[in-house]
């Protein structure tokens, strides 16, 4: 079975369409991520994913059941780290980690959480007193605490110092080790290819890529530009294998001391995709 | 469930008492209205030949509550719809019912609290016996289905509240509204034009500080009530429809987010 399954979901508010008829499938223990600007619908598609938002139309499965009417059965099995709480501000990180962890049947221990988020040396601080990327932290404590099988990151790591980031990264991947589904929304496409397993791109509310990060939007099948300069001139050619350009540059004596071979990254891919469709 | 209720009822309780300003403006404000009006008014005697500052003891005793339960969940309700508090709960297996119960019992805790309180210093300052043991059954009664009553109508009025931090200023309207009205402030009633005395007999606050003063009064007192009478009947009466009417609300208007989905 697969951990999520979406055919035609749509939601509309006020006649305009947020999702315009999305289809998409995570697999077990993938690390998915869901791109896209502001606004394009990667919020509302996750909160409808959560249970958090009614769907306007179209085929839901997290999990085997619809999160529309699920009960609090299937919300033990899944992990949700919010995007934008502010609360429990008064309570100390190990206080509040350990009153939601108490929700679920079989919970991490709070210290054992707090750890893994890189958050002892704050434990008994109050939630208040925290940096932006030490709150979200806790966030991500509080959403893992009762062992999910299937976690939703909306932007989890905004704020966070690249060091910060860098030990996410690694929580991240060793969850995943452990059979975690991953579903990650974010805007930073170094964040996607170092983590995700597949991603798709959503723009004004449709999917409009989908593939790994090495291949999606035809970038694994996309002509490398090589450049080098010849008698003080920039030269520039695109070519699908550069294999006998390098061959006859280096035979010919050329100086190659310039030479560059790039193809599009991530961000170049995205950008045209999402350009494409505005 | 119990163990769930318990400990929202546990985290409500460390939030609200960590909170400087809860703390202060919730809970001491009826005691230091008390102490003003106690000793502005306190030598002056009414017609039952009772001290103004007793009067205001047992009747400050409904503006407490007002406050613990009414303003405590209407406002606790909104903050917690902004802040992602909701928000985080409905994405656990924690039912609403416990996250209800966490707040009732932070309420009560609270009210009981702020009734012994205000109780004390009627007692301590103002020198009011404490009544016979009969009359605190009455006490319970009136007491309990109070809290009830401002609690469901706190949460069913934070539906209204569109920004938390306006919550404080909105719900005190009709609260202080209530109590110049409803003879907590002002005693007795039936100095206020009569319509207003009709007005305020549809809101609780009023029975509820007749209630309260049936309590901690000699029987004489009663010469100063509406009509000359306790009328302890109609107390029970219009708290036990005010539970109704604010749970029928609660029902119809409770919503786990702030903006419509």
């Amino acid at each position: 079975m697969e951990a999520i399954e979406v055919t035609g979901l749509r939601k509309t508010y006020g006649g305009q369409d947020a999702v315009a008829g999305i289809d998409l499938v995570v697999a077990r223990g993938e690390i998915f991520s869901l791109l896209g600007p502001n606004g394009a619908g990667k919020t509302t598609t996750v909160e409808i994913l959560e249970g958090h938002r009614r769907r306007t139309a179209g085929d839901v499965r997290v999990l085997g059941e619809d999160p529309g009417t699920a009960g609090s059965a299937w919300r033990t099995r899944i992990g949700i780290v919010l995007q934008d709480a502010d609360d429990a501000a008064d309570l100390t990180v190990r206080e509040m980690v350990r009153h939601i962890g108490g929700f679920y049947p079989e919970p991490r221990t709070a210290d054992e959480v707090i750890e893994l988020v890189g958050l002892s040396a704050k434990r008994n601080s109050k939630i208040r007193t925290l940096s932006g990327g030490q709150r979200r932290r806790v966030d991500v404590a509080l959403g893992i605490v009762g062992r999910p099988e299937l976690l939703f990151l909306d932007e989890p790591t905004t704020g966070f110092d690249p060091e910060a980031r860098r030990q996410f990264w690694d929580l991240i991947r060793t969850l995943a080790a452990d059979g975690t589904t991953i579903v990650l929304t974010t805007h930073y496409l170094d964040e996607a290819e170092a983590l995700a397993d597949r991603l798709a791109v959503v723009s004004a509310g449709r999917i409009v890529a989908e593939g790994t990060p090495t291949t999606l939007g035809g970038r694994g099948a996309a002509e490398a530009r090589v450049s080098w300069t010849e008698n003080g001139a920039v030269r520039v050619e695109q070519v699908a294998d550069p294999s006998d350009l390098i061959r006859h540059l280096v035979a010919s004596g050329a100086d190659l001391s310039t030479l560059t071979i790039t193809r599009p990254t991530l961000e170049d891919t995205y950008l045209n995709l999402i350009g494409a469709t505005r | 469930m119990i163990a769930m209720s318990l400990s929202r009822g546990h985290v409500e309780l460390l939030q609200f008492l960590r909170d400087r300003t809860a703390v202060i403006f919730t809970f001491f404000f009826p005691a230091l209205l008390l102490l003003l009006f106690g000793t502005i008014f306190g030598s002056e005697s009414t017609d039952g030949g009772v001290a103004v500052s007793r009067i205001f003891t047992a009747s400050m005793i409904a503006y407490g509550v007002l406050n613990t339960a009414f303003v405590t969940m209407g406002s606790g309700l909104a903050m917690d719809r902004e802040d992602g508090t909701l928000k985080r709960l409905r994405g656990t297996p924690m039912p609403a019912t416990a996250y209800l119960i966490g707040k009732g019992l932070l309420v009560f805790a609270l009210s009981v609290a702020e009734a012994t309180f205000l109780i004390l210093m009627g007692v301590v300052v103002f020198d009011m016996p404490l009544p016979p043991a009969g009359h605190w059954v009455t006490f319970a009664w009136i007491f309990l289905l109070s809290t009830v009553a401002c609690s469901l109508l706190g949460i069913a009025v934070s539906g209204l509240v569109k920004n938390a931090r306006n919550a404080g200023a909105i719900l005190n309207v009709p609260v202080v509204a209530l109590q110049f009205v409803s003879g907590v402030f002002i005693h007795p009633m039936t100095q206020l034009p009569e319509w207003l005395q009709n007005v305020a007999s549809i809101f609780p606050v009023r029975w509820m500080a007749q209630g309260f003063r049936y309590v901690f009064l000699p029987d004489e007192a009663k010469v100063t009530e509406i009509g000359g009478a306790w009328n302890l009947g109609t107390v029970a009466v219009v708290l036990g429809v005010w539970c109704v009417i604010g749970l029928v609300l609660c029902l119809v208007t409770f919503r786990w987010s702030g903006r419509d989905k």
